[in-house]
């Protein structure tokens, strides 16, 4: 393997000194002259006609400013995008005429302080009449169900069944098959700070300025056309920390809120959600989401077929939320070598909040699913789970390997991530572990989960689930600039949640031009100045921010070899670079250093060989490897360049008499090709594990009857602590992309995608021994007790 | 309605500050909006994530909890008050930095002033006593794991330098 000498080193993050100081400068951080601030006035109801709002007594109370209600807004702006084929599927900020889900938002207030804006909200007079609803989203699919946007005529937003390869003919001869249905609960990766954004219209040069946490492609053109300016009027400053994503901070209907008011009013306008209007108002709720699953598979434990329905609740309202069904036809059939494949994905409307990108875009529901399959395959066949994921995993020497649904898999070595992992884990001893704590009275089991992660993709999911919707490329791309001191400054496009964008684009450019990376500087542009960027997501940065800023490096190099050519007047072959330098290869001494280089190119224009701009800088925009093709009418598509590996294995413990879970040990075995900074790749496996934990055992946004949300607190909506979440380990494992610059593929999705499969599997093999099972998470204490209740229950009558 | 306003003052990282307040704000956004230091955090202002966790008189207290009011009279020190005297990053602070301690940075200051109140009084804690000293402090970035490592680490590094 090629030898780096930054890449894959230790090294620290760039960003941590300004964190750990207390000077991050985050959307909450940003105070802006004459700034005012901004209540919201929310929904009480799942679905009602909105009769009347009276504010006068709100805009007569101290401090406010303006009270803006639905009718002015919707008027003076258009409609949020959505991504399928359903134009009558508006979205606004605030409501006109009906509402649509508790919490959402009706009346936004105006004034000096949150404060007053807050007591001026409470004054805000609404009077609704309550509409049929419908929470269900099998309920939403019956005939007569209430309508949540009646012009659609229907609460179906899309539904295609793609079959690839001979799937009946499978099920027909298969010797064993079963059935069952999983269902993933309605949770989200829910950062610490809630979603903000603040605003401010300069008349004088007609520019609306936007500063938001947000991570989002396409997020500045967006806010234009709601707001009716053209996209050279709304610059979004991305060099505001966001503090944490993981795929949800969108934020684009708070921005249109606020960019309107704050060009209406002529004042800079802030909006920092509460805690309760983001988990309730803020639209960031991630995939609900069942699934009926069918397997035929041999004696032999070889999966022939699988049959995947999935039947995803957006809310009631959708941007890019039905595309969460789309990234998972290209890893539709996990790690294994299925070779016919159904998948049914149904996205369907409800009277909930609305649902937005969570961290793997729909991948890590899919892959639980697959992986409870994998394990009830196991258990029907009496076979070790191991032994059945062995059978069917796509071997090392297949690749590259093209699924059944027309992805190509680039590299990878199954077999032998999943053997180290049981190794280092000590498998042998894990199942000892397991037995001796049953002999004892307690219920342990053991979970495995084997699954992939889709990286560095073009979206193109957008036009496979609508026609019209023809994207087949997300650019990201990089400015590299040499100053005429010599210094290196990185110029990147887009705000960062935590990925360390800082520390990977200097580490690259380190690794080029062999210049240390302590030394570069990497800063970020705005949306008017920027190069095109696709914001982090789809675990891309490190294959496309570092791809990109790796050809910028690579030009900066070859410019300075060709002055040095240029000026000894020799072939560029002749000359070797070194650590900045340029020299005759073979004479050390006929060199020129890097500051003469930078000196020639930024002031001795009669020293440049011809064709070569004086000043030192380069861009590079680099498209997804493998991306540019539409979809085969059968719905073929590649979309995602890279797939890295992860296989966890875990031991839990349920206490017997609370129900209550705890993870005993705790391994992930990953394989994500070259990794460009260990440390921060593992501190996202890990807090992608910690994720998954949440979502396999504590979270869910749960609704009543009535349709309210019952979780709109950190009391009810329950985030794994230091105390649920056990100290774990990663066995780091190898195998690079032919596809990328440096053999990386993406891991920002990591840990998350295979750990809720792993830890629900844990928890069925504890429950085995009773009879019991459950596939239904969060797999809560309550649930667990009433899982084996239900078993007692039947075994006694 | 105008407010009436009460006369506190505090301590706040080694520096007497006097101001008028509502009774109704609370201490963060005192300190966060009166007086700049917005190193401090709002994550959930119902007391449960511990973002914006600063020490009152030594103690790790919930600065969204508190009002300013209550702060009168007391010594309050911010994640800007952690550094060392001459400016440079605490022992605690550089270990979250060599160890990965932290993402985004949002959690991390309440993180940081958790940590080092245990360390104030357990200068070699086990895993479990960090755990649980960092047990009402949400992260959702690092899974703990190596915040775990970077307290750790700094309890090493300040047994080391005592010696």
């Amino acid at each position: 393997m090629t030898s780096f000498r930054y890449i894959g080193t230790k090294r620290r993050a760039k960003e941590h000194p300004r964190f750990v100081s207390g000077r991050g400068r985050f959307v909450a951080d940003i105070a802006l002259p004459g700034m005012k601030h901004v209540a919201l006035v929310a929904s009480p109801h799942a679905a009602a006609r909105i009769v009347s709002i009276k504010t006068d007594a709100a805009r007569a109370a101290p401090g406010v400013l303006y009270v803006l209600t639905g009718e002015e807004f919707c008027a003076n702006t258009d409609s949020l995008a959505i991504g399928v084929d359903a134009p009558k599927v508006t979205r606004f900020a605030l409501a006109r005429g009906v509402v649509r889900y508790a919490g959402e938002w009706v009346a936004a207030v105006v004034a000096d302080s949150r404060a007053l804006a807050e007591d001026a909200a409470e004054r805000v007079e609404v009077e609704y009449e309550p509409l049929p609803h419908v929470i269900d989203p099998e309920a939403a699919l019956a005939p007569g169900a209430p309508l949540v946007h009646p012009a659609h005529g229907s609460n179906l937003l899309y539904h295609r069944k793609f079959v690839w390869g001979p799937v009946e003919e499978a099920f027909a001869s298969a010797e064993h098959r079963i059935a069952f249905r999983a269902v993933w609960g309605r949770s989200a990766t829910v950062p610490i700070e809630t979603f903000g954004v603040a605003a401010q219209w300069d008349a004088g040069t007609g520019i609306l300025d936007i500063w938001a946490s947000i991570q989002m492609p396409k997020f500045p053109d967006q806010a234009a056309r709601a707001l009716r300016l053209p996209g050279n009027a709304v610059r979004v400053h991305y060099d505001v920390d966001v503090g944490g994503s993981y795929g949800v901070k969108r934020g684009i209907k708070h921005t249109v809120l606020v960019g309107y008011l704050a060009k209406k009013l002529g004042v800079a306008v802030r909006l920092i959600e509460d805690r309760l209007e983001n988990l309730r108002g803020g639209d960031m709720q991630g995939p609900d989401r069942f699934f009926d699953m069918q397997v035929a598979f041999g004696a032999d434990g070889v999966i022939r077929a699988m049959k995947i329905r999935a039947v995803d609740d957006v809310g009631a309202y959708a941007g890019r939320s039905p595309f969460q069904l789309g990234k998972p036809v290209t890893a539709i059939c996990g790690p294994y070598a299925i070779g016919a494949i159904e998948y049914e994905p149904i996205s369907v409307m409800t009277n909930k909040t609305p649902q937005e990108a969570v961290r793997g875009f729909g991948q890590s529901p899919t892959n639980f699913a697959i992986e409870r399959a994998i394990d009830r395959a196991a258990r029907h066949l009496g076979m070790d789970q191991v032994e059945l994921r062995k059978r069917n995993f796509i071997r090392k020497d297949q690749f590259p390997y093209t699924i059944p649904s027309g992805s190509t898999y680039d590299s990878g070595d199954y077999h032998g991530v999943l053997d180290e992992t049981l190794a280092a884990i000590d498998y042998g001893s894990l199942v000892r572990a397991r037995d001796e704590a049953r002999r004892s009275g307690r219920l342990a089991g053991i979970g495995i989960s084997s699954c992939l992660e889709p990286s560095g993709g073009n979206s193109a999911f957008e036009v496979l689930m609508n026609p019209k919707n023809e994207n087949t490329t997300w650019m990201d791309s990089c400015l590299v600039r040499v100053d005429l001191s010599g210094a290196i400054t990185g110029v990147i496009g887009n705000s960062s949640a935590g990925q360390g964008h800082e520390s990977l684009v200097s580490t690259v450019l380190g690794e080029i031009l062999e210049r240390d990376p302590e030394t570069i500087r990497v800063v970020r542009a705005d949306s008017l100045t920027a190069l095109p960027s696709n914001s982090p997501v789809g675990s891309r940065m490190a294959i496309m921010l570092g791809g990109a800023a790796a050809g910028a490096a690579k030009t900066i190099k070859e410019t300075l070899i060709a002055i040095a050519a240029h000026n000894f007047e020799c072939s560029p072959e002749d000359l070797e670079y070194r650590d900045g330098s340029v020299n005759v290869k073979g004479a050390p001494s006929k060199e020129f250093s890097w500051d003469q280089l930078v000196e020639i190119a930024h002031r001795k224009f009669h020293k440049l060989p011809p064709g070569i701009e004086p000043g030192l800088q380069a861009k590079f925009v680099w498209e997804v490897p493998t991306g540019g093709a539409l979809p085969t009418p059968e719905g073929r598509i590649q979309i995602y360049p890279c797939y890295a590996f992860e296989a966890h294995v875990v031991l839990v413990e349920i206490d017997p008499d609370t129900c209550k879970p705890a993870i005993r040990k705790y391994l992930c075995g990953h394989d994500c090709g070259v990794m460009i900074n260990p440390d921060i790749v593992h501190g996202m496996t890990y807090g992608g594990i910690a994720h998954g934990l949440g979502a396999a055992l504590y979270e869910k946004f749960a609704y009543t009857e009535d349709g309210q949300l019952a979780s709109g607190t950190f009391m009810d909506y329950l985030i794994p602590s230091a105390m649920e979440v056990p100290a774990m380990a990663i066995v780091d494992h190898c195998t690079p992309s032919p596809l990328t610059t440096f053999g990386q593929k993406g891991s920002g999705e990591a840990g998350y995608l295979g750990a809720p499969a792993a830890i629900a599997n844990a928890v069925n093999d504890a429950l085995a021994p009773l009879g019991a099972s459950i596939d239904t998470l969060p797999m809560s204490h309550l649930a667990i007790w009433n899982a084996i209740g239900a078993r007692k229950g039947a075994a006694s009558t | 309605m105008s407010e009436t306003l009460h006369a506190v003052s505090v301590e706040v990282n080694g520096k007497p500050r006097s101001a008028q307040v509502p009774a109704r704000l609370s201490l963060v956004d005192w300190l966060r909006d009166d007086l700049l230091l917005t190193g401090t955090h709002v994550g959930c202002e119902h007391g449960i994530c511990g973002a914006c966790s600063v020490m009152l008189d030594g103690e790790p207290v919930r600065a969204c909890l508190m009002y300013a009011v209550q702060a009168h009279g007391h010594r309050v020190t911010t994640v800007e008050g952690l550094a060392k005297p001459d400016g440079s990053m605490s022992v605690l602070q550089d270990s979250f930095c060599e160890a990965h301690g932290l993402q985004c940075g949002y959690c991390t200051p309440g993180m940081l002033i958790a940590a080092q109140g245990l360390l104030n009084t357990n200068p070699d804690p086990t895993e479990a006593q960090i755990r649980d000293a960092i047990g009402g402090n949400l992260c959702r970035c690092t899974g703990y794991q190596q915040i775990v490592e970077a307290v750790q680490l700094a309890a090493e590094r300040t047994a080391k330098e005592a010696k």
